[in-house]
């Protein structure tokens, strides 16, 4: 890695014309910002969604004449009906999983952080980067389509889940409301997705390989850039099965071919072959599906929580004024997870009716990766003990992951066990797990990261006053709503499930389900306080300096904003590991990554570097 | 602040632990045989999660309690890059205890999916289709009739496709309740017509998806006579939220009694029984 070679190679000139800047612009910075924006916009809409249906499962013979004007056919009267209730699933789950928690931490943080971290001028393919852009909004125009082309007006969209199991998913409009041109936009819609999603893992695994300027060995990087080289080879290696299950999904749907629908099914009254509806289906595999999804989902859940990791390391270090303790381990633990991430897919498909053999093998390979979990706590909370800790409002959020990291991860341990599992699968625990780790785990890194590097992307600093309201409620808010979600799940509680009103065994469980509304929608409308401080500092916060937190990584030895290229021409040389704080006998109590006077002892993050 | 914040982080963990401890939702009391083993295990398990999860949260909490920023010049967090002798500890116990969990949350699985159909099983076909659950018995002769889907018939009350021409199926019987005999094995063969759906009794502890193209056997022993809810936990459309049946487990006369009447008087005793056994739900 020499820096002559890049040095002017990637060089462009900043653009002048207001399309090519904010738009169509070549910037990993703008585009950073592009997918920020996505996923705020997105998170929107998923929020929405989770909203109506805590108000379904709470009342659900209740009429909101809102609804009533706007979805005459979903809500007749204002109530929705089960299909505009299971539509809602799909899409807020669907919503989130891809356009949220996949967009934000990494195309969005990444994207604008990545190259400066590793002191690179921009994304080593600039263009791809913008297409990547692009061709996932792309992707969310057209999920957004399927909410007004669903075939039936009484949804808002398909129906089958985020992880659309065949072959409901591919039998098409004869499987009842939710299956007609709507499944096929959340079909291409995700085709889409991970088309722009394999752009960006190149362009990530690209930059970070080559394009880290002069002392920035591997071992000096911020434990942020690791994070984000992990995730980004767990999409290039997820995405593209995703994509091919995905078009086989389709061929299914509108070519008449039999990947996932075996033969002799009766349907809606009618047998497979005997109606130009339903022509001739035999030999497909509906398990082979979630095969296909699940080797594509479960490396996308650590997709989604990988880069809050990251930024939760950076971040904890940052605000305890200390070193992270056990880089070399965290560093370790990241491809422990992302390596196991790939052989444990088979724990959603314990009783699917794949081999019992198959399942014990996933079983203990699940449970195993709850070793390099524990070790990232362990050593987060090393970091935190003997520190001198700064409470500001990304470090709240950064404390906050890891509690709630911790409080929803743990419990794969009772999941991840074949046998509990025949009592546990698809009932509300298993809602209350992922929503724990990889939804609001993963959205506390987020906010963490948000408040924290928001000063260097606008120059401002955003309310501190109003981000810790806005943490105290949603922290206490997330528990409120996913703690009982567990018992409701030991009672038995199905997931999925339009309203609870058929099974006498859920009626003592009726209290529990209100209480999660409320506490929903309290926590929903403190999210709005985000969004106006958001907005708001971006016009009114106080001017931020170039390193307003005393921090030590290059994206703050720069200028803020950065310029065009980052470094407005001159690459940083890195002379120490990322996180050098409190050395002591040094003047400050943190050493610049750039500070080339500094001494400082040797420790992890310095490995193969003496000096 | 960072004492606020510790005081929150204790009430939500002691909170949280209260209301599994407290048990006021709770499993409702296991009918199986292989359930006793099973809720064991979920309390080893429950244990272990439970003392991990509040020792993270209380050390968590008493990090940020203890080591604030005093502001003092010149005072400095401890300068440390970690412990290569800690990481080994914790990675090894961490280790040990989680891979020891996973074998021995193996066992009962094994039990229930690794070994065959015990001998003398009472086997039962189902056929779940959209929103409804159809039961086969196969009657005096122990043999199922035929079926085939060419002669599913949802129109005329031919759920399954029964091959009335077939002499095995002329004792056979089709409901859309469930009835097994108490305290001897039972066996599933698990189909569906359209779509998946799951087979779930919650005090059974057990559940399997039924899956259209395969036939999947699976079995357990009910250990209670009584009448449970019996509900579709994948989803399988519109109206999956009521796709309910029952399962009676009955007395061994009760229940070959019923096994040995043909299909019109089959249908009536399994109305009676359903009236007559109260819907367990705790």
């Amino acid at each position: 890695m020499s820096d002559e070679s890049h040095e002017g190679v990637h060089r462009h000139p900043a653009p002048t014309g207001f399309i090519r800047k904010y738009i169509f612009s070549l910037d990993h910075k703008v585009i950073g910002i592009q997918y920020i924006i996505l996923a705020l916009a997105a998170v929107l809409v998923g929020m929405t969604m989770s909203l109506l249906m805590r108000l379904k499962l709470s009342w659900p013979d209740k009429g909101w004449s809102i609804l009533a004007t706007l979805f005459p056919a979903g809500a007749p009267g204002g109530v929705m009906n089960p299909e505009f209730y299971l539509s809602l699933v799909t899409m807020h789950g669907t919503i989130m999983v891809f356009f949220v928690l996949t967009t934000a931490p990494q195309g969005g943080f990444g994207n604008y952080f990545l190259p400066i971290q590793i002191g690179a001028e921009d994304m080593a393919f600039p263009v791809l980067n913008m297409m990547s852009f692009w061709i996932t909004l792309i992707g969310f125009v057209v999920i957004l389509a399927a909410i007004f082309f669903s075939g039936a007006e009484s949804t808002v969209g398909p129906i089958g889940g985020w992880t659309g199991y065949a072959p409901l998913s591919a039998l098409g409009a004869i499987a009842g409301p939710g299956q007609g041109m709507g499944m096929n936009l959340w079909i291409i819609s995700i085709a889409i997705f991970c088309v722009g999603s394999l752009l960006g893992a190149l362009n990530f695994i690209t930059t970070l390989l080559n394009m880290r300027t002069k002392g920035m060995s591997l071992m000096r990087m911020p434990l942020t850039c690791w994070a984000w080289f992990t995730t980004a080879v767990l999409a290039l290696l997820s995405f593209p099965v995703l994509l091919g299950g995905g078009i086989l999904l389709l061929l299914d749907r509108i070519a008449g071919t039999s990947f996932f629908i075996p033969g002799g099914l009766y349907v809606s009254g009618i047998l497979s072959g005997t109606n130009p509806n339903f022509p001739l289906h035999t030999g497909g595999s509906p398990i082979l599906w979630q095969h296909l999804f699940w080797f594509f989902g479960h490396p996308e859940v650590y997709i989604a929580i990988l880069p809050g990791m990251g930024a939760t390391s950076h971040i904890l270090a940052t605000f305890a004024r200390k070193p992270v303790f056990g880089y070399r381990a965290m560093v370790f633990a990241i491809f422990a997870i992302g390596l196991l991430g790939f052989f444990v897919w088979g724990h959603h498909m314990f009783i699917s009716g794949m081999s019992p053999y198959s399942a014990i093998a996933f079983s203990v390979l699940t449970l195993s990766i709850g070793v390099p979990s524990a070790v990232k706590t362990f050593n987060w909370l090393g970091t935190l003990w003997g520190a001198r800790i700064r409470f500001t409002t990304p470090m709240l959020f950064a404390i906050g992951f890891v509690s709630l990291f911790v409080a929803g991860g743990i419990t794969g341990l009772i999941l991840g066990q074949t046998s509990l599992d025949l009592a546990m699968h698809d009932t509300y625990i298993v809602t209350a797990h992922f929503h724990l780790v990889m939804g609001v785990a993963s959205i506390f890194g987020m906010f963490a990261a948000i408040y924290f590097w928001f000063p260097k992307m606008s120059g401002r600093h955003m309310s501190e006053s109003l981000g810790k309201f806005h943490f105290w409620i949603t922290f206490i808010g997330v528990y409120s709503i996913f703690v009982p979600m567990h018992v409701m799940g030991l009672v038995g509680m199905p997931r999925r499930f339009s309203q609870f009103t058929e099974y006498g065994f859920l009626t003592k469980l009726h209290p529990l389900v209100l209480f999660v509304s409320i506490a929903a929608i309290l926590t929903i409308s403190v999210q709005f306080v985000f969004y106006f401080n958001l907005i708001w500092s971006l016009f009114k916060g106080k001017k931020a300096s170039d390193n307003p937190w005393e921090a030590t990584t290059l994206e703050w030895s720069t200028s803020t904003p950065p310029p065009h290229d980052n470094f407005a021409g001159v690459l940083p040389t890195v002379y120490h590991g990322p996180y050098e704080f409190a050395v002591p006998g040094a003047p400050n109590d943190f050493i610049m990554q750039t500070d080339a006077g500094a001494e400082v002892a040797s420790g992890n993050g310095h490995n193969g570097h003496k000096h | 602040m960072g004492r606020a914040l510790a005081v929150i982080i204790w009430i939500i963990t002691t909170l949280s632990v209260l209301m599994f401890v407290s048990k006021k939702w709770w499993f409702p009391a296991t009918i199986s045989e292989h359930g006793p083993a099973l809720d064991r295990q979920f309390m080893i398990t429950i244990l272990v999660v439970g003392v991990s999860f509040a020792a993270a949260q209380i050390g968590l909490g008493w990090m940020v309690w203890k080591y604030r920023d005093t502001g003092k010049a010149g005072d400095r967090g401890l300068y440390t890059h970690g412990s290569n002798r800690l990481e080994v500890v914790w990675t090894v116990i961490t280790a040990v205890v989680f891979i020891s969990l996973a074998i021995m949350g193996q066992s009962v699985w094994a039990s229930l999916r690794l070994h065959d159909v015990p001998p003398g099983s009472y086997s039962v076909e189902v056929v779940a289709q959209q929103f409804q659950w159809n039961f086969h018995y196969a009657g005096k002769d122990n043999v199922f009739g035929k079926t085939d889907p060419k002669l599913i018939d949802d129109g005329a009350i031919n759920f399954i496709g029964l091959d009335e021409s077939d002499p095995n199926a002329k004792d056979d019987a089709v409901t859309t309740a469930l009835a097994v005999p108490v305290n001897k094995p039972v066996e599933l063969r698990l189909r569906s017509k359209d779509v998946i759906h799951s087979f779930w009794v919650p005090p059974l502890r057990f559940k399997q998806d039924l899956v259209p193209g395969m036939e999947i056997k699976v079995h357990f022993t009910a250990t209670k006579v009584g009448q449970y809810e019996l509900a579709c936990a994948e989803l399988c459309g519109q109206l999956h939220f009521k796709m309910r049946s029952s399962m009676l487990v009955l007395p061994d006369d009760e229940l070959e009694a019923l096994k040995a009447m043909p299909q019109a008087q089959f249908q009536e005793r399994m109305k009676e029984l359903l009236a007559k056994y109260p819907i367990v739900i705790d």
